[in-house]
């Protein structure tokens, strides 16, 4: 095994340890935008998509290359946006109980 | 110094995520975390040696013209097949990425380490694209709900595992790009026969399942470019889905492998159901409903599917703004699999601004019942079913259930006798303190508020 990958693995297991605590702890009430902002999370991969656009010497490289950054463009600004949007839903409700009080 | 900007990316994503977890922080960490993708975008821009500009500029506004014309569009009770589409995405971005790979370097000089990383990103970014879109069709209504079975598919799903077994090796060894798009193919496959034979009423895992294969897709093509960012942000997203994923089947009392592989709900769910003539039931009008809710003192209501379908969150508030109105307490209950996706029920009732006092999750509703006058059900049907608990040879026996039986009066409202996406009949709906009130949840809650008025 490369030192690379070794270092990759050992990323990746304490990362995935990270989220488990972090997460683990979430009431229901919150389930639905915890999902929706993990998953702009997860197009953390527009930044692959990003430098395979950007580098690709080949036609084909370079369609492939803005397919993904779209892609993933999509999921991250469609992602966080909406997550914002209910979440603004979540908010108001806190906000007008602290004036009611 | 690229790495440790990268790493401040990385710790906003942990940070973003942990604000999410608590109602009055959830707003700034989700803020927190997208800066830290804005940051991981622009460093990734200024360090890298980028050559085609324009490629990256039209990519990115397409995207983003996708993105914010679907997140401000996509309708609350929607929002299971946005996250679906939004995964898919996410899952065929990360398997292009693995792809641009194939064709820009030399095959034959990677090590094994590389080709492996390469070949899981292309798999499970297929999958997961083709696997949320099925989902988002079934959700969105373009294909049927129910699990669609066919004769030798498990025998099909084998062999398709194997064949991309067999030549994803050979890909490796040989070092041929077609290797890799016959991975790619069947991979693509693989995710349409996954999720084809999975009932609507197995979404919620579904699709938390497949949010955490969009997160293990971007963490392999990590490995692929040897990139911390996407190894971290992937394996963040890998074990929160999975979290979801876990508590989803525990509130079902089912496996992951059984709602993957059981086609469950397939007996007798044709959606014609018993036809009402065959057991008697007692039906209700508007005026019968409004009588039975207008005198009682405590009031639960159990949402479910039904509500979002019909859209009728609001409706539901200003009925239970009028009980309050004439002195009842009104409580809802929320079973953790009510509606297509985790917390879908929650995300609902907050656009139409109901307290979050109200809301009570299966522990805390459960031992109400016995004290509660009336019972309104909102197009839910298997997580208020008595055959959970009472009937051992039902298929959904040992699913922890909202024993509504227990309540003085249950008003159950749905569009027909027809069983749930389970295709499960339900007791309840022939029970004596059972009133049916056959309509559109909307339709019922504003005829019963009408009715309230004349009481």
């Amino acid at each position: 095994m490369s030192t690379a990958l070794v270092i990759g693995i050992t990323v990746f297991v304490l990362a995935a340890f990270v989220g488990f605590e972090v997460i683990s702890k979430v009431p229901p009430t919150l389930h639905t935008p915890l999902m929706s902002g993990a998953n702009a999370i997860s197009g953390i991969t527009i930044i692959g998509a990003v430098t395979a656009a950007g580098l690709g010497s080949t036609p084909l490289a370079q369609i492939l290359g803005l397919l993904a950054v779209a892609t993933a463009t999509v999921n991250v600004v469609g992602g966080f946006l909406v997550t914002d949007r209910m979440l603004e839903m979540f908010r108001s409700r806190a906000d007008r109980r602290r004036d009611g009080q | 110094m690229t790495a440790i900007l990268y790493l401040a990316s990385a710790v906003a994503f942990i940070v973003g995520l942990k604000r999410l977890g608590s109602p009055s922080t959830a707003r700034s960490g989700n803020r927190i975390a997208a800066i830290g993708m804005l940051a991981a975008v622009v460093i990734t821009l200024v360090t890298e040696d980028i050559v085609n500009w324009w490629t990256i500029l039209a990519g990115l506004a397409v995207g983003a013209i996708v993105g914010v014309w679907a997140a401000v569009r996509v309708q609350m009770t929607a929002m299971p097949q946005m996250v679906a589409a939004f995964n898919g995405l996410g899952g065929i971005a990360s398997a292009l990425v693995a792809a641009t790979e194939v064709v820009e370097v030399d095959l034959t000089a990677l090590s094994v380490d590389t080709v492996v990383s390469i070949l899981l990103s292309i798999l499970i970014g297929a999958i997961t694209f083709t696997g949320s879109f099925i989902a988002f069709g079934k959700l969105q209504g373009i294909l049927p709900g129910r699990p669609l079975l066919f004769p030798g598919q498990q025998v099909l799903n084998v062999l398709v595992v194997l064949g991309i077994l067999g030549v994803g090796v050979w890909a490796g060894v040989s070092g041929e790009p077609t290797g890799y798009w016959v991975v790619g193919g069947l991979s693509l496959l693989l995710g349409v026969l996954a999720v084809v034979p999975i009932g609507g009423a197995d979404m919620p895992v579904v699709i938390s399942l497949l949010n955490s294969f969009s997160g293990l897709a971007a963490a392999a093509a990590g490995f692929v470019i040897e990139s911390n960012p996407l190894i971290i942000g992937g394996a963040l997203v890998g074990a929160a889905g999975l979290i979801l994923t876990f508590q989803m089947t525990e509130a079902m009392n089912r496996s992951l492998a059984n709602v993957l592989f059981a086609g469950f709900g397939t007996e007798g769910g044709d959606g014609t159901g018993e036809g009402i003539a065959d057991r008697p039931v007692k039906r209700a009008t508007a005026e019968d409903a409004a009588i039975s809710l207008g005198y009682a003192d405590s009031v639960m209501i159990v949402p479910g599917y039904g509500l979002a379908v019909a859209q009728a969150q609001h409706a539901v508030r200003k009925l239970a703004d009028a009980l309050e109105g004439r002195g009842a307490k009104v409580h809802y209950a929320i079973h953790p699999v009510a509606g297509r996706m985790p917390g879908h029920m929650n995300v609902l009732l907050a656009e139409a601004d109901v307290p979050y006092e109200q809301l009570l999750d299966l522990e805390q509703a459960d031992p109400q019942f016995p004290q509660t006058d009336v019972v309104l059900i909102l197009g839910a049907n298997d997580v208020v079913n008595p055959s959970a608990r009472d009937d051992p040879s039902s298929q959904i026996y040992g699913m922890p259930i909202l024993n509504v039986d227990r309540a003085g009066t249950v008003i159950v409202v749905k569009r027909s006798l027809s069983p749930g996406f389970a295709g499960i009949d339900n007791p309840l709906f022939y029970d004596e303190k059972t009133l049916m009130f056959f309509a559109d949840a909307k339709e019922a809650l504003e005829t019963t508020v009408a009715a309230l008025k004349d009481l």
